[in-house]
């Protein structure tokens, strides 16, 4: 049997660095901070009243049905509405903005979820202050991202 | 030529809200995968999506890369008179694309 030189083995293992080295870029839960911090202007985020309808289960992360909405709130009071990951590559999902021809504030997208993460509803309202719902996934088949 | 499907009700009443939901054909190219030649494929999305209800403001979307291809969005309108609603989406690569449909409030 022929014995690995050592030279093959340093290779080998610089290049099975390299591979965890070039994993693909992912946003982490302090950059989900910031852009949270960003959307709200640095003004405080209550949990509540913004509603996040989503499977807490999901088969596919290439296309998964997502809703926003505010329940309990006259819509003239909502604003705008953000949707934010922990672990995509960019902590941004969408924002929406309404405008005076608006009806319910309700949002319904699909979206792409790379792995299993948290996300995070926001609602801006009228009167300034911020409300969110986090919820968290478990993906099964992530979305290609690589 | 992009395709897009937009589904709004025949008829809606004054003063009531209404669904309106609307597909776009669009791959949403993220700019993170790799393609066949290892090089990262150029991302290629629909960054913003505007909906006006004669001249007024609806709903402005922007999007980002985690939207699904194919972007689908369902909202609420608030009907006040007859007119037209304009559906226009923007993106990366000069994209656009522009929609208008006839609505009837009864």
């Amino acid at each position: 049997m022929k014995v690995p030189r050592p030279l093959e083995r340093r290779r080998l293992l610089a290049a099975a660095c390299a591979v965890l080295w070039l994993r693909p870029a992912q946003a982490t839960p302090e950059a989900l901070a910031d852009a949270l911090r960003e959307y709200t202007g640095g003004a405080p985020l209550r949990e509540g009243r913004v509603r996040l309808d989503i499977a807490p289960l999901v088969d596919n992360g290439n296309t998964v049905p997502v809703s926003v909405s505010v329940p309990g709130v006259s819509p003239e009071q909502v604003q705008a509405l953000a949707l934010f990951s922990e672990r995509n590559p960019r902590s941004d999902v969408l924002r929406v903005v309404f405008g005076p021809r608006a009806g319910e504030r309700v949002l319904t997208t699909r979206m792409r979820l790379a792995t299993s993460q948290q996300l995070v509803a926001v609602a801006r309202l009228a009167d300034g202050g911020h409300w969110a719902q986090r919820v968290d996934v478990v993906v099964t088949l992530s979305a290609c991202l690589e | 030529m992009a395709r897009s499907l937009i589904t709004l009700p025949e008829r809606v009443t004054r003063g009531q809200s209404f669904t309106v939901r609307t597909l776009l054909q669009h791959p949403m190219e993220s700019g993170f995968r790799v393609g066949a030649d290892g090089r990262v494929l150029p991302r290629d999305i629909v960054r913003r999506f505007r909906c006006l209800y004669d001249g007024e403001l609806v709903v402005e979307v922007e999007l980002f890369p985690a939207v699904a291809a194919n972007p689908f969005f369902e909202f609420s309108v608030r009907a006040v008179d007859s007119g037209t609603l304009l559906f226009e989406w923007e993106g990366d690569q000069g994209f656009r694309h522009r929609e208008q449909r006839a609505l009837s409030v009864a």
